[in-house]
C-alpha cells in the first residue's frame, strides 16, 4: 500500500510540474506575452513599461526559472489589475466556490444515488424509465442554460429563491450557507447527478447478475441482507472515484453559474480576469485549480486503494 | 420475418452477417434501428439539424443578421403581442431568432464536426503508435495523455480560448487539440486487447506483417468504439463552444452562434426571457440527439453491452 501511494505521489508531482510547463508556455505562444496585456492603442512607452514589470524582458529561462521557484512557494506575482498577490485573491474567493461545489455535490448525490439503486435494481420499472432519463437530461442540459431557466423560472416568475449573488448567516462565528446557494448549486450539480445515476444503475444492474448474488438467494438470504453486505457494498467501491472526479469537475468547472448568478467565487474571478486580461491571475487560478483537481485524484486513488484489496496488496 | 423474431432480444445476426456486403449491413442496421426506438428518434433529431445547417438559407424566414429595430424585442408568436413572421420572437435589435438558431447550427455543427476529425484523426494514430509500440514511446506518450485529463478542462480551454482570440478556425483548434487524449486512450485500449486476441495472433502465424495486420485486423474493429465516442465528444464540443460563446470567447460576436445568442438573452434575461430560452433549446435539441443515437450506437456496436440492456 505504501508503494502504492508514493508512486501516486510521484505522479501527482510531475503532473503539476508539467501544468506549470504548460501555463508557462502558454502565454508565449502568441509570440509577444505583453501584446496580451496592454490595450490595443497602447503607447510603446506602456508596452515597455509593462514589460519590465512583468520582467518579459528577461531571457525565456530565467523567466521560467522564476516562475517555477514562485509557484513551489504559492507566489504567482500581482494581479495587474486588482495591485495584490494573485494567490491572495484567490484564497479570498475560495469559500465560495467550496460552498457552491460541495452543496452541488450533495444534492446530487441524494438524488443520484437512490434513483441509480432503485432503477438498477428493477429494470423495467417505471424507476428505470425514471433513472435513464435522469441520466439523459443530466448529460444532454448544459448548466449555464438551465442556471438562466432556473432564474427565469423561480427567481422572476415565482419569487421563491433569490437569483444574484451570495448571501451568508454567521452562527457561532460560523459561516453557513442560506437559500441564495440552492439554484446555482442545483444548476451546477445537474450534470454530476446524471452521471451518479448512470452510474449507480448500471453498477446495480451488473452486480445482481454476479454468481454471488445468486448464490446469496439461493442460501435463503433476505433482500435486505443482500443488498446491503453484497449489492450496496460491491457498487461503492467504484462510485468513490466517481464522486472524486466530479467534486473535482465542480471545483473546477463553476465559471459559467459563478458568472450567471454574480456568485463571488473563483469562477467569477476567473471570468473577470480574463475580461480584464489579468494573466497573472488566470495563471495562477489555472494552477490552483490544478492542484486541487490532482490532489483531489490522489485523494481519491488512495481511498480506492484502501477499500479495495485487490489494489490494495496487488501492486 | 422470421429474421427479425430470431434475433430479437440478441442481436447476434449482427456478428454473422458482419463478413457480408455493404449493403447487408446497412440494411440490418436499419432493422436494429428500427427496434430500438429512441436511437431512431436520436438520429431523426440529429439529422434535423445537419438539414437546417445546409439548407439555411432556403429555411430561414429572415436574413439572420438583418436588424429591424421597429420589431425589436417582440415575443414568440403564442404569446400576446407575437407576430407569426417571427414565430420565435426577436431580439433586442429586431433580428429574427429563428433564423439566428437555423443559421447558428452552422456554427455548432462545424466546431463539432471538424474538431471530432482532427481529435479523432491524430488520436488515432497517436494511439496505435502508443499501443503498438509499447515501452518507452507509449510511457512518454501516456504520460503526456494522463497529464492532459487530470487539467480541469474548462479553465484550461477558456484561458486557451482567451490567449488565442475570437476566431472560428481557432475554436476548432482549441478542441481538436485538446480532446486528442480521449481519442488516443481508447485506440490504444483496444490495440493491446486486440493485439492479445486469437484473430491476430492466427494472422501473425500465416505470416502476415505488422501493416497487414494494423490495416486488415485491428483498424476495422477500432472503427465501432471511435465513432461512438466521436459521437459523444461531439456533442460534448458543440456544448462548450455554446459556452465559450456565452462568455464572449468563441466566434466573432457578429457571427449568429448558439454561444453569442445566449450571451445576448442573459442581459435582457428578466424582461425578454424568450431570448435566452430558444437557443438553449436548440443546444438542448443537438444534444439530447447526439446522446440518444450515441447510446445506440455503443450498444449496438458492442455485444457485451446489449447483455446487460435487456
Amino acid at each position: 500500500m505504501q508503494r502504492y501511494i508514493l508512486s501516486r505521489l510521484f505522479q501527482s508531482i510531475m503532473i503539476l510540474f508539467g501544468v506549470l510547463f504548460i501555463i508557462f508556455f502558454m502565454l508565449q505562444a502568441t509570440g509577444d506575452p505583453v501584446s496580451l496585456m496592454v490595450s490595443r492603442n497602447a503607447s510603446p512607452e506602456e508596452i515597455e513599461a509593462v514589460r519590465e514589470a512583468m520582467g518579459f524582458n528577461r531571457p525565456l529561462i530565467v523567466q521560467f526559472g522564476d516562475f517555477i521557484a514562485g509557484a513551489v512557494v504559492g507566489d504567482f506575482g500581482d494581479s495587474l489589475r486588482h495591485k495584490q498577490p494573485a494567490m491572495d485573491l484567490i484564497l479570498e474567493r475560495l469559500p465560495a466556490t467550496v460552498e457552491l461545489a460541495t452543496t452541488a455535490l450533495f444534492m446530487a448525490m441524494l438524488i443520484g444515488i437512490p434513483l441509480g439503486l432503485l432503477g438498477g435494481s428493477n429494470p423495467g420499472s417505471l424507476w428505470d424509465t425514471l433513472a435513464r432519463g435522469a441520466g439523459l437530461i443530466g448529460q444532454t442540459i448544459p448548466n449555464f442554460w438551465l442556471a438562466l431557466i432556473l432564474i427565469i423560472v423561480f427567481a422572476v416568475k415565482l419569487g421563491w429563491l433569490p437569483a444574484f449573488g451570495r448571501e451568508t448567516w454567521q452562527f457561532l462565528g460560523i459561516t453557513l450557507p442560506t437559500r441564495s446557494v440552492i439554484l446555482p448549486a442545483f444548476a451546477l450539480g445537474l450534470f454530476t447527478m446524471g452521471q451518479l445515476v448512470r452510474f449507480t444503475r448500471s453498477a446495480v444492474m451488473e452486480i445482481r447478475s454476479e454468481d454471488f448474488v445468486r448464490t446469496a438467494y439461493s442460501k435463503g438470504l433476505s433482500d435486505r441482507q443482500i443488498y446491503i453486505r453484497h449489492i450496496l457494498r460491491n457498487a461503492a467501491i467504484p462510485l468513490i472515484s466517481i464522486i472524486g472526479v466530479q467534486f473535482g469537475y465542480l471545483l473546477s468547472g463553476s465559471i459559467y453559474i459563478e458568472t450567471i448568478c454574480s456568485w463571488p467565487g473563483l469562477g467569477n474571478l476567473l471570468a473577470e480576469a480574463i475580461g480584464n486580461r489579468d494573466f497573472a491571475l488566470v495563471q495562477a487560478i489555472a494552477f490552483f485549480t490544478s492542484l486541487v483537481v490532482v490532489t483531489l485524484n490522489l485523494l481519491t486513488d488512495i481511498a480506492y486503494g484502501l477499500a479495495d484489496p485487490r489494489i490494495r496488496y496487488g501492486d | 420475418m422470421a429474421d427479425a423474431a430470431q434475433t430479437k432480444g440478441t442481436g447476434l445476426l449482427v456478428d454473422q452477417e458482419a463478413d457480408q456486403g455493404l449493403g447487408a449491413k446497412l440494411v440490418y442496421v436499419g432493422r436494429l434501428l428500427w427496434r430500438d426506438k429512441s436511437g431512431l428518434l436520436g438520429l431523426i433529431m440529429f439529422l434535423t439539424v445537419v438539414f437546417s445547417a445546409v439548407l439555411a438559407p432556403w429555411i430561414s424566414p429572415h436574413p439572420p443578421l438583418k436588424q429591424d429595430l421597429r420589431a425589436a424585442k417582440r415575443p414568440p408568436v403564442w404569446a400576446a403581442k407575437g407576430d407569426i413572421s417571427h414565430p420565435l420572437g426577436t431580439d433586442n435589435l429586431g433580428r429574427d431568432l429563428l433564423s439566428r438558431i437555423i443559421y447558428g447550427s452552422r456554427v455548432s455543427l462545424t466546431v463539432g464536426f471538424f474538431g471530432v476529425l482532427i481529435a479523432g484523426s491524430l488520436g488515432l494514430v497517436i494511439g496505435l503508435v502508443s499501443g503498438y509500440a509499447g515501452g518507452r514511446t507509449d510511457n512518454v506518450i501516456m504520460g503526456g495523455v494522463n497529464l492532459i485529463l487530470a487539467l480541469p478542462y474548462l479553465v484550461f480551454v477558456v484561458f486557451i480560448a482567451a490567449i488565442l482570440g475570437r476566431s472560428l478556425i481557432n475554436v476548432i483548434l482549441i478542441f481538436g487539440f485538446t480532446d486528442i487524449p480521449i481519442f488516443v486512450r481508447i485506440t490504444r485500449g483496444e490495440v493491446l486487447r486486440l493485439r492479445e486476441s486469437g484473430f491476430v495472433e492466427s494472422a501473425k502465424s500465416i505470416g502476415a506483417g505488422r501493416l497487414r495486420i494494423i490495416f486488415d485486423h485491428i483498424l476495422p474493429n477500432l472503427l465501432g468504439p471511435l465513432i461512438t465516442i466521436a459521437t459523444f465528444e461531439m456533442s460534448a464540443m458543440i456544448f462548450y463552444e455554446a459556452g465559450l460563446g456565452f462568455l464572449g470567447l468563441s466566434v466573432p460576436p457578429s457571427v449568429p452562434s448558439w454561444g453569442n445568442m445566449l450571451a445576448t438573452g442573459r442581459k435582457y434575461l428578466t424582461i425578454y426571457p424568450w431570448i435566452a430560452t430558444f437557443p438553449g433549446l436548440a443546444i438542448v435539441f443537438t444534444g439530447l440527439g447526439m446522446n440518444l443515437f450515441g447510446d445506440w450506437l455503443r450498444d449496438a456496436l458492442d455485444p457485451r453491452m446489449r447483455r446487460l440492456k435487456r
